[in-house]
């Protein structure tokens, strides 16, 4: 969803501008060691997919569709900076070249979209470290699924601080976490599944599988000599625990539960300190005192924080769900 | 979204607006539209002179008010999220034929209609009236890292081929008698984007091999013409000023 002009107050547009300003200087230097002089064309044929893969609508239920956000897939398939770079470049296309998403909030746009969504997903991926081919496709599925919620709730944060309407914060939390959990669901069965897809034709293509590459040998006359260069890069590396990877599931999701529950319980938090302090002014006083339900911070009748609960459960019942099966079966085959 | 860019909004045309070089027009815009989003949402009468100014620049590129609504339609989204402001805002309420609105909400609606309408018809006037490569090179002009300019670029470039390739995917898994009907038809389009992805990628390297045996080290060649004159940069500046004045008027008044 790209914001438009007028969403968010001039300070917060600003900000983020400078957050994201940051964020692309930083990704334009490691671009650079990720794709060497290749950088200019690579990424701008990796862009090109991205948008296009954006038009590819797939039927979610009766009647609706939806579409690829692709920061995570970006991530897992070219790298986290060049995907960074990637998705800047097709927002600022999108802005500049066909007025979709307002020149000031080009700034919201590359945080949200780009900026975070990229971070979150291949921090999700890094943190699962898959060592298996079925296990990259899980990951991703699980990035993918972890990155749009996150990427809702620092909307929400933003929108917190500087939104130019006077809802409630909790009530704006609970309803991006939770369409944004669906249409993370969406994105991860689809992230994976390309992530598949690519891995089954061209392994060596996806960043986040390089190391998985068998190492490469010689077949000559007299047996197989495994190549010196190669080798050292292309070995996988030492056994960790298989532990690892369940207490990263663990730590994602007490994460999610954690910010989540955050972003509920802190307007209540400032309101009081605001209240107390005496800087809330009168009119938000009356505003909020009005509302019979405006301190339970309640949206539809569910608290916010069981709401919290329940997106993080459904996202680490699905995610891990799905890794232990891949993980179980141990698989010959390739998926 | 990213649905719906199957046109490019580029008008050719010669009129001063067109003529005006983009490193001039860029910021000329986004200083308007920054003005735009600073303005009191008070001040109701601003946004109808800020309208006006866009009215004006609209003619003055020959840009038909036609052409500008069609393209709206990508604000349909937030429009929507607009107009339900007002039902679950919170503070006063004000009974409205029957439904109680917050006026707080209602406030808040109007601010996100107004400066978003005015923030994407200024877009539209931008993309309307500059070609694709100008802007690319008004950009690099404006000191925007070379390297995201030349992504851009390549984007820009190779856009329509992987659009176009997509298209014949399409075409194909539809002429073996596939069209994605639900959610378990998801593994083959979602393989058809791995495809995508890969025939993307490989593309990327023979342009790139290519552009070696030409002599590529990095960077692009640009012929550089003269930069804008100051008088160039006095008529792009008056969109931002008038703009800003009646801000300024706005908020005094």
């Amino acid at each position: 969803m790209h914001v438009p002009d007028g969403f968010f107050n001039l300070a917060v547009s600003l900000s983020a501008g400078v957050v994201a300003a940051a964020g692309v200087a930083v990704c334009l230097r490691g671009a650079r060691r990720e794709l060497d002089d290749r950088a200019a064309p690579m990424a701008g044929l990796v862009a090109a997919f991205i948008f296009a893969v954006q038009m590819l609508n797939f039927p979610v239920a009766a009647g609706t569709s939806g579409h690829l956000l692709g920061g995570a897939l970006a991530a897992i398939l070219v790298g986290p900076y060049t995907a960074v770079l990637c998705i800047t470049v097709v927002l600022a296309v999108q802005a500049f070249f066909f007025a979709d998403g307002g020149l000031t909030a080009l700034g919201v746009n590359i945080t949200l979209m780009g900026i975070v969504t990229v971070l979150v997903g291949w921090g999700v991926f890094k943190l699962i470290a898959p060592r298996r081919p079925p296990a990259v496709v899980a990951a991703s599925f699980v990035a993918a699924l972890v990155s749009v919620p996150v990427s809702a709730l620092v909307f929400t944060l933003l929108f917190w601080i500087g939104g130019n309407a006077p809802i409630e914060v909790s009530t704006v939390a609970a309803a991006m976490g939770g369409v944004h959990v669906l249409i993370g669901l969406g994105e991860g069965a689809i992230t994976a599944l390309t992530v598949g897809a690519v891995l089954a034709v061209r392994p060596d293509l996806v960043y986040g599988a390089r190391r998985l590459a068998p190492a490469l040998t010689l077949r000559t006359a007299d047996g197989e000599v495994p190549v010196a260069g190669a080798a050292a890069g292309g070995a996988p590396r030492p056994a960790r625990p298989g532990g690892f990877m369940v207490a990263g599931i663990v730590v994602t999701a007490l994460l999610a539960g954690v910010l989540s529950f955050f972003a509920s319980a802190s307007p209540d938090g400032l309101e009081r300190v605001a209240q107390d302090q005496g800087f809330g002014s009168a009119a938000v006083d009356h505003a909020l005192g009005s509302q019979p339900f405006a301190d339970y911070g309640e949206a539809g009748g569910v608290p916010v924080g069981v709401a919290g609960v329940i997106g993080a459960g459904v996202t680490l019942g699905v995610g891990g769900g799905l890794f232990l099966a891949v993980r179980r079966r141990r698989p010959k085959a390739q998926v | 979204m990213g649905a719906g860019h199957h046109h490019r909004i580029f008008r050719p045309g010669d009129s001063v607006v067109h003529r005006l070089p983009p490193e001039c027009k860029i910021p000329a815009l986004a200083g308007f539209v920054l003005v735009v989003v600073a303005t009191s949402r008070e001040c109701m009468w601003a946004f109808g002179v800020y309208a006006l100014l866009l009215a004006g620049v609209a003619v003055a590129a020959r840009v038909p008010a036609g052409f500008v609504l069609k393209r709206m339609v990508i604000e349909t989204p937030f429009v929507l999220f607009a107009v339900i402001i007002p039902f679950i805002g919170l503070g006063e309420r004000v009974e409205v034929a029957g439904l109680s609105l917050s006026v707080e909400g209602l406030w808040a609606a109007w601010n996100i209609l107004a400066k978003a309408t005015l923030g994407v018809v200024a877009g539209i006037l931008l993309a309307a009236t500059t070609e694709p490569r100008a802007m690319l090179l008004g950009a690099r002009r404006l000191k925007v890292p070379p390297l995201l300019v030349q992504i851009a670029m390549f984007m820009l470039r190779y856009m329509d081929v992987i659009v176009d390739e997509m298209r014949r995917m399409r075409v194909a898994r539809e002429s073996r008698g596939f069209t994605p009907r639900d959610i378990r038809h998801l593994p083959v389009v979602a393989r058809s984007a791995g495809a995508l992805f890969i025939r993307s990628y490989e593309r990327g390297e023979r342009v790139h091999l290519a552009m070696m045996s030409r002599g590529y080290a990095g960077a692009m060649p640009m012929a550089d013409g003269p930069g804008a004159s100051w008088r160039q940069w006095a008529t792009a500046a008056a969109l931002p000023a008038a703009a800003l004045v009646v801000a300024v008027a706005g908020s005094l008044w």
